[in-house]
């Protein structure tokens, strides 16, 4: 290491240390946002993370709209909706991102089982819908092709 | 295949031939007729979404909360907030500047120039002693012209290009940079957007030549911001490696004046939702 | 001016509500093109719904959702019925929206 990456790297690291303690206030705030599924980087452990399993059906009745060539995959739009009965969650997993878990959807007995939402895809990767029923969780999966464009201006 | 190359023919421009944008008008119309018979002619309004299926789809969910409501919101906030001296965007046009974005590009006998909305707004603040604003990145000017367009929604343009050699001459430099190839790529507008309109071009479509102004500014989600047509043309004269111009030069608002010309007949469905 | 944008519709005793929520959405993981910094995360991590008090839906974010993030619900509801929107992101920002169903 040579002396002016070193000098640019321990002032690097003299940045972190001055932003840990606003991390810790912020973690701290939001007891009820899981965190913890929400960092993980592999799909079948971030299933495993949210459920306490990772069983999963794959089911018909759970429909999942989602574009098979992405226009952007800085905003992909996702619906998903199921004729199943006592719904208690919808999650949505895109494999290939970063962190798995994109979003999740606590309903209640109010609730009608049908969502949407917009996401980012940093590349081609399946979306998983998933929602859990009773004691199971059902899921639907498709693959989303996100393609670099020529022309983006 | 010979009648594609003959209407190819037709389009290709002489530079010493006298303008004639009528004649320009018919040909370029009857071109994607044929190019794209499935097609309504209305339906050129929507940019490449009137030819390409699977991209309407999404541009479709997208219409269903637009994310440039918030930019006609913000837009609508700008247009009526006064200058320093009291007086609104409003004040310097017909109707308070309510459903007039069809009027725009005009061409000025007086001042013997182009007027795009942008270039009136911009003057119209320089006339209250405020500066003018950038054209790119979004901002006021775009937020603005947003606003506008959606007031004038479903109203259809019909550019005038009065009988002059000064208009007639900014109409014809305005189809000259359109047809000219250009840039390290050496393409030109119509190489991409009339004759290689529907293929791809790596993993796009070029859209089609007409109804390329009618839904500007647009909010592009790559970007997450609203893009004017002058930024636009920037962008793809930048991408074709070629140099590009200023917005609110007069390259510019001549091309703006030629390509809205070719949009007559269509309606006003800016701000859009673009990728 | 809110930061949150709905549009409520009821049809045969489901609510179809629609919600538009200005906000970055930073995933944390983008550069500054110019400094070569790390742009902080900023993202809403929670949006929670009630109709007349009630709850109807919580929604847990990560940084995958789009800027300026869409969302839409359903909901057993009737028209005229107090409708909230709330959300809170990762640096502790919040707003809500109270509208009523059409």
């Amino acid at each position: 290491m040579n002396r002016r990456n070193f000098i640019k790297n321990s002032m690097l690291f003299a940045g972190s240390l001055v932003a840990i303690p606003s991390l810790i206030v912020s973690k701290k705030a939001y007891a009820a946002w899981p965190k913890k599924s929400f960092d993980i980087k592999d799909l079948t452990e971030s299933v495993s993370s949210v459920y306490g399993h990772s069983n999963l059906e794959e089911s018909s009745k759970v429909k999942l709209k989602a574009p098979e060539i992405a226009e952007n995959g800085a905003i992909v739009p996702i619906n998903v909706s199921t004729t199943l009965d006592n719904v208690e969650s919808i999650m949505i997993f895109v494999e290939n991102n970063p962190q798995p878990l994109s979003s999740g959807y606590k309903l209640t007995s109010l609730s009608e089982p049908s969502i949407g939402t917009r996401l980012k895809m940093g590349k081609t990767s399946n979306v998983m819908a998933a929602v859990k029923s009773g004691d199971k969780v059902y899921t639907s999966t498709q693959e989303v092709k996100v393609t670099i464009g020529g022309c983006g201006g | 295949m010979f009648k594609q190359l003959l209407l190819i023919a037709f389009l290709i421009p002489s530079i010493s031939a006298v303008a004639s944008p009528e004649r320009d008008y018919d040909e370029f119309v009857s071109y994607f007729e044929n190019r794209f018979p499935d097609t309504p002619f209305e339906d050129y309004k929507n940019g490449v979404y009137s030819i390409d299926k699977s991209a309407r789809e999404q541009w479709e969910a997208m219409e269903e909360f637009p994310p440039y409501e918030l930019n006609v919101d913000r837009g609508e906030e700008l247009f009526n907030r006064p200058f320093k001296n009291g007086n609104t965007y409003g004040s310097c046009f017909e109707n308070d500047g309510i459903g007039i974005r069809q009027n725009y590009p005009y061409f000025d006998t007086e001042k013997n120039k182009v007027v795009t909305l942008e270039g009136a707004l911009n003057d119209c603040r320089v006339k209250n002693g405020e500066k003018p604003l950038s054209y790119f990145k979004g901002k006021e000017l775009a937020h603005v012209s947003a606003y506008m367009a959606y007031t004038s929604r479903g109203n259809k343009f019909n550019i005038q290009i009065p009988n002059t050699k000064e208009a007639l001459d900014a109409y014809e430099d305005g189809r000259r940079l359109y047809f000219t190839k250009k840039g390290q790529l050496n393409f030109s507008c119509a190489d991409c957007h009339v004759y290689q309109t529907g293929t791809k071009l790596r993993a796009d479509i070029p859209s089609p030549a007409i109804g390329h102004p009618t839904h500007f500014p647009v909010y592009r989600s790559g970007m997450g911001r609203l893009v004017t047509l002058h930024e636009r043309f920037a962008g793809c004269l930048n991408r074709i490696r070629a140099k590009s111009f200023k917005g609110g030069s007069d390259e510019l608002n001549n091309l703006e004046f030629f390509t809205t010309f070719m949009s007559n007949g269509l309606e006003v469905n800016g701000p859009g939702s673009r990728k | 001016m809110s930061t949150i944008k709905t549009r409520s519709k009821e049809s045969n005793g489901v609510v179809t509500v629609k919600a538009l929520i200005k906000h970055p959405m930073e995933t944390g993981q983008r550069k500054d093109k110019k400094t070569g910094d790390l742009i902080p995360a900023h993202y809403i991590q929670e949006v929670h719904s009630k109709a007349n008090g009630k709850d109807v839906i919580t929604i847990y974010w990560g940084p995958a959702v789009s800027k300026n993030p869409y969302l839409t619900f359903k909901y057993k509801g009737n028209k005229g019925d107090n409708l909230e929107i709330s959300w809170v992101d990762n640096q502790g920002n919040r707003d809500s929206k109270t509208s009523t169903v059409k």
